[in-house]
């Protein structure tokens, strides 16, 4: 029981850091039909800078700002520097994503190395403990479920209850309509790419935090985020608190029960749902 | 591109079965063993024949089926996974069966895999497909490593060795060359065949505009199911010439890198022509060996990389889209050059 709840917990903020990566990859989807394959290096480049600037600073909470900034501002820079001058080929964005990803990739290597970083956090918030029922939980990732919960209700209000919101969401109906309505359609790309990208960079800051720091997740985060917007449906955030749930939720219980198999619940999570509902559990079909 | 557009003039069709540049061709590739060395032949050449098999393979389905499809070397390494474990492996979980039982058992398995792939992919469309199949890719990946009871996990199998047959070891330089060079000639004319037969013209037909071709009676999933089977089986073919010649398979030869890499070669060369993968393959290979000498070997990620976003931004049909602007170009600026240039197009 003490080992349910253990891993229970474990695949909530799991699913918590795997909804952090996977929104940002969803929103922009939704909107711009581009699939950012660069999404997983968005996240290690941010955990690696987020890493750089506490390890300077001497302050945990400036670097999780600065990986969420600067990659808000690497966000807007590829938007505009590059995906604008291809709209409408999603095939070829994807594939300048692809090529990005492996240049990326290859000079994190170059800058940060091999090995693996740990962050320092206060120690109040990572070593702190919480009782619930039976066990005692890290208060550091009660406080990242919380965060994701936070963000997760935030996005949604954002969405839902703003101007930009709703330009956001008439984008991912018709963008050509909206921009006959008169919105800048580039700068509501712009701010959605700078959402986006923004919160894989705080999710790698959060998520290296959690685990650690290597070369290698960005690929790992990088299928979280497919594997979670197929399950929940492309374009939608709920979808991706719900496809996040489910993969983290069973990567956690199938490592604990079963650890040699537990990709394959992941997987098959992924089929049964390709095979019953294409277009993801919230998703609309296209 | 909405059919197989011949650029061979009709009054010189007659004349010559092949342009005289395929002669040239075939010929400098029948000779190659003998001008170079044990290096040239096996790492340059051989490697990049069975790489651009596997590419072709890629080519097939995204060229002709519109379906860009990431887990081509996930297929093949299927394949080298299945001759390691049918044939002999330094760990004993081996079957050490005879070569021309584990070949046609490997490829039929990996064929069926790939089918199923399919099968999954074609559930969606379009960037969906990529995204999927990258999926399915990394979760193999991942699982193989994980997986010690099949797979062996993270070390995999080495010693995996080529079969002799007939008295010759077919892992000497000569032999896997010439070896090599037969299958990825025989892949290249069964995809040019099958692109010109009815199923190719229907599949280039469902790229082109599904709805319409549902409309007209065809069946489109089946269509797309059965070029992935095919296209699983060409990759198949190039995964075992892969894992005879590193004599080794590992999650490592399936990781992201590799899965990439196929598609980058791919495109590279050009997705509209099945010659695209191999000119690819070629370019990626000496580039991966040479480019020690442009910059530091550690960075050939970066080279690489750079050379692919290059081809993405400037030239979209790859190298050979380049060539063909090139002579374009030369032609329109002779003086007969536009009535060419227009019945061709």
């Amino acid at each position: 029981m003490k080992l349910f709840i253990l891993t229970f917990l474990n695949g909530l903020t799991q699913a918590a850091l795997y909804f952090l990566v996977a929104s940002g990859f969803t929103l922009v989807f939704g909107l711009m039909r581009q699939v950012n394959l660069a999404h997983g290096s968005l996240y290690l480049l941010g955990a690696y800078i987020g890493w750089s600037v506490a390890n300077i600073t001497g302050s945990w909470f400036i670097g999780v700002a600065a990986g969420f900034l600067a990659m808000s501002v690497a966000g807007v820079l590829l938007q505009v520097g590059i995906f604008r001058r291809m709209e409408g080929q999603d095939l070829r964005q994807t594939l300048v994503t692809i090529g990005l990803s492996i240049v990326l990739a290859d000079l994190m290597l170059a800058t940060w190395g091999g090995k693996t970083y740990q962050f320092d956090p206060p120690d109040w918030l990572f070593f702190g403990k919480v009782p619930l029922y039976f066990v005692k939980y890290s208060l550091f990732r009660l406080v990242l479920l919380g965060t994701a919960i936070v963000i997760g209700i935030g996005l949604w209000l954002f969405l839902n209850r703003t101007p930009i919101g709703m330009m956001i969401r008439a984008g991912v109906d018709d963008r050509a309509m909206l921009a006959c309505s008169g919105v800048n359609v580039q700068r509501v790309f712009a701010i959605t790419f700078a959402i986006g990208a923004g919160l894989a960079g705080f999710a790698g800051v959060v998520g290296g935090t959690t685990y650690s720091i290597a070369p290698g997740e960005d690929a790992h985060y990088l299928l979280a985020s497919l594997v979670v917007v197929i399950v929940g449906g492309m374009g939608s955030v709920t979808g991706a608190a719900i496809g996040a749930l489910l993969i983290g939720l069973s990567e956690q219980l199938g490592l604990a029960y079963s650890p040699t198999y537990s990709v394959v619940y992941t997987f098959v999570i992924m089929v049964a749902v390709l095979a019953f509902r294409p277009q993801g559990i919230m998703g609309r079909p296209a | 591109m909405s059919v197989t557009v011949s650029t061979r003039q009709p009054g010189l069709a007659w004349r010559l079965p092949f342009h005289p540049a395929t002669v040239l061709v075939a010929l400098f590739l029948l000779v190659y063993p003998f001008i170079a060395t044990p290096f040239w032949i096996v790492q340059i050449g051989a490697q990049s024949l069975f790489l651009g098999v596997i590419a072709l393979s890629l080519m097939f389905l995204a060229g002709y089926g519109g379906m860009v499809s990431l887990s081509q070397m996930t297929v093949a390494g299927f394949a080298g996974y299945m001759i390691a474990l049918f044939g002999t492996n330094h760990v004993n979980i081996d079957l050490a069966w005879p070569w021309w039982a584990q070949i046609p058992a490997a490829l039929l398995l990996t064929t069926l895999a790939a089918t199923l792939i399919g099968v999954l992919a074609v559930r969606t469309a379009g960037i969906y497909t990529i995204m999927i199949t990258l999926a399915i890719g990394m979760a193999f990946f991942y699982f193989t490593r994980q997986n010690y009871a099949i797979f062996n996990g993270f070390s995999g199998f080495a010693s995996v060795q080529a079969p002799v047959v007939a008295g010759i070891n077919w892992r000497d330089p000569l032999p896997f060359y010439y070896l090599s060079l037969a299958v990825a000639a025989l892949s290249y004319v069964a995809v040019v065949y099958v692109a010109r037969s009815t199923f190719g013209l229907s599949l280039q037909a469902i790229r082109d505009n599904p709805r319409r071709m549902n409309a007209l009676g065809f069946n489109v999933y089946l269509h797309r199911v059965v070029a992935h089977g095919l296209a699983g089986f060409v990759a198949a073919l190039g995964g075992v010439l892969l894992v005879w010649m590193n004599g080794r398979i590992s999650p490592g030869t399936i990781d992201i890198g590799p899965l990439i890499n196929i598609l980058v070669i791919a495109v590279l060369g050009g997705l509209r022509h099945p010659v695209g993968p191999f000119v690819g393959a070629i370019v990626f290979v000496l580039l991966q060996n040479f480019a020690i000498d442009l910059i530091d070997r550690e960075r050939f990620n970066t080279l690489i990389g750079l050379v692919f976003l290059g081809i993405v931004f400037f030239s979209p049909d790859g190298l050979l889209g380049l060539w063909q602007r090139l002579v374009e170009g030369a032609r329109s600026a002779g003086t007969a050059g536009g009535w060419t240039r227009n019945r061709s197009s």
